[in-house]
């Protein structure tokens, strides 16, 4: 059998392409069968949602589905609004303003996934009669989280403000879930 | 090449027709009568098979229950109401079920203290070890997803909790549990990949238990004095003599499930378990089955963020480090054989590492209590501390079973072993 200086000889080459070749189909092949557990089109289908918030008075907050998740729909009166905007947020746990929390034009909606961002609990508070925290926006009961009137965590183990989902509003009153803002009309 | 001729001549033509051309009776006696077992082992070696016996019995119960299940969040919590209604003996298959979960956990648990008090893992045992501790996280992924069939409301929120767990890993986490899913929350694709995957896992362990098995029969047993056999005098073969004693132990354990089943079948089980699940509507406190209690405890025991100093910026944030902790906690006793170096195996003659097995009791029992209760105020201290004694137990055996740590932590002065096990004095027959 032919051998170079160090011993090596063509069967072993052979030995390790051949092997190489075999790892390289067995990932390929582990490919479509791990991508079949990511979800399915008919899952992806559902991933916006339309709401009409016609009816929704100031102070009161709407919960609606979206992908199989609740989305929690605030209604802020001005006062609120002002009050929440006089806080320093540079400290908070997961700091960002209440301007960046909503869309410009549209102050008063506060639009958010009603999952605690610590281990997947609904959050209390959307409901009139359920406790709110101490900042007037939601409290997770599994583990105490406590979030503002921007959804922002104040309180409590959960590591991030609640998630604001992209949504775009088709007019002044109705928004679709899911769908990606078109870009903000620029300042006169 | 020619094979040793078969030195055993069955009786029965039958039997030694088969045998010649699948040598399977001839294992048997191989394995299951001649079976060489150290004389001296106790009630603690039949843990084993206690748990085999489980496990089987655990696959037959549940086979037959999937006859009746519907794998779809509209149908699956009617459909278990049904088994345990309409179903003939279904009660009976549903309770042997979810009780044998507890009794099959008690069992592999009994099993693993035995382990580490006698140093089973210790050489020439650590495959054996590491792939025991592989068929317990088998079972434990196997229990999780099977919690979740019935769809209840705590089936789908344990799912939501422990699943959103893996969102803490940076960069991939948010991927990784939409996978874990099947879409954008707990719901129907997750409920069928959980049954698709509670179904095969049980006959995957199945045949991780034979590799056990077998390379349990390639070192043979270990025994209270952890000193190997030198002499046939230090053995007994398997049957009769630990055929019988398991069996009396077996029956003796299966009478405390069937205690268990017929007089208090729903002890270990939570008012939230006989609820539809409502993704929309979490339940006031969400508790896994108690043999997750300790683990559970463990991932809530970190609260603190650690960030570079004088920034916000947080480079481990508190579910982060639960979740290796969690997951580190069990995948470290893979690494058991090589963190104690002592040369003798048995905690008999190990006056320190003896003590410590049992503060490693004591730290799980508080951690499992810790982990039954609301995360806030005194329980959560106790599992803070539970879990810094269990990380603490493996470096201080490190240390002991060396040279000691400055001083500190001490080498450990073990006790003169019997040079065989006839001359263990505690077990002269």
């Amino acid at each position: 059998m032919d051998s170079n200086e160090d011993g090596a000889t063509r069967r072993d080459f052979l030995y390790l392409t051949a092997g190489a070749m075999g790892a390289v189909a067995v990932g390929t092949a582990a490919v479509p069968i791990i991508d079949s557990m990511n979800p399915a089109a008919d899952t992806l289908a559902l991933a916006t949602t339309e709401v009409d918030l016609s009816s929704v008075q100031p102070g009161q907050t709407i919960t609606v589905v979206w992908q199989g998740k609740p989305v929690f729909i605030r209604r802020r009166s001005p006062d609120t609004i002002a009050q929440i905007r006089a806080e320093d947020w540079h400290s908070f746990r997961d700091p960002q303003s209440d301007q960046d929390r909503v869309q410009k034009g549209h102050d008063e909606w506060l639009v958010l996934v009603g999952v605690c961002t610590h281990l997947g609990c609904i959050p209390k508070g959307s409901k009139p009669m359920e406790p709110k925290g101490e900042w007037g926006g939601w409290f997770c009961p599994c583990h105490g989280s406590t979030y503002d009137q921007s959804g922002r965590i104040r309180k409590g183990p959960a590591p991030h403000n609640l998630k604001v989902p992209d949504y775009a509003f088709k007019s002044n009153t109705l928004i679709v879930i899911g769908e990606k803002p078109k870009s903000a009309p620029k300042a006169a | 090449m020619s094979r040793p001729a078969n030195p055993e001549k069955f009786s029965n033509p039958c039997i030694q027709w088969i045998d010649e051309r699948l040598p399977i009776f001839t294992m048997l006696i191989k394995e299951y009568r001649v079976f060489p077992m150290p004389k001296n082992a106790n009630y603690l070696w039949s843990f084993g098979g206690i748990a085999m016996t489980m496990l089987i019995l655990m696959i037959v119960t549940g086979v037959f229950m999937a006859m009746n299940y519907d794998p779809n969040t509209h149908g699956a919590f009617e459909s278990v109401e049904r088994t345990m209604r309409d179903v003939n003996y279904g009660w009976l298959l549903r309770y042997a079920h979810m009780n044998g979960a507890s009794f099959f956990f008690i069992a592999v648990y009994i099993h693993v203290f035995r382990g580490l008090y006698y140093g089973s893992y210790k050489t020439p045992r650590e495959l054996l070890w590491i792939i025991g501790v592989i068929i317990l996280l088998l079972m434990m992924a196997t229990a999780f997803m099977g919690y979740a069939l019935p769809w209840s409301q705590m089936s789908g929120w344990g799912t939501t909790v422990i699943t959103s767990l893996f969102g803490a890993f940076p960069l991939v986490g948010d991927g990784l549990v939409t996978w874990l899913w099947g879409g954008f929350a707990v719901d129907n694709p997750t409920l069928n990949r959980f049954f698709a995957l509670h179904f095969l896992l049980p006959f995957v362990i199945l045949g991780v238990v034979f590799v056990h098995v077998w390379a349990l029969h390639q070192t043979g047993s270990n025994n209270p004095t952890g000193v190997e056999p030198k002499t046939p005098k230090d053995t007994v073969p398997f049957h009769p003599y630990f055929s019988t004693k398991d069996s009396f132990a077996l029956v003796v354990f299966l009478t405390l499930f069937l205690a268990m089943i017929f007089f208090a079948p729903l002890a270990l089980t939570e008012a939230d378990h006989f609820k539809q699940f409502d993704p929309m509507q979490t339940p006031d406190h969400i508790v896994p089955e108690w043999y997750f209690l300790p683990f559970y405890a463990i991932l809530r025991s970190f609260t603190l963020d650690i960030s570079i100093p004088f920034t916000n910026i947080i480079l481990l944030p508190a579910k982060l480090q639960g979740v290796v902790a969690m997951f580190g906690s069990i995948i470290l006793l893979m690494f058991l054989p090589w963190i104690d170096a002592s040369p003798v195996k048995s905690a008999r003659y190990r006056p320190i590492y003896r003590v410590m097995v049992f503060l490693l009791v004591i730290a799980m029992f508080a951690l499992g209590y810790a982990g039954s209760q609301k995360p806030e105020g005194l329980p959560v201290r106790i599992g803070q501390l539970g879990t810094a004694y269990y990380f603490a137990h493996w470096i201080i055996l490190w240390f002991i079973s060396r040279n000691g740590f400055m001083g500190v932590i001490p080498k450990e002065q073990t006790l003169p072993v019997p040079a065989s096990i006839s001359d263990d004095p505690c077990c002269k027959h």
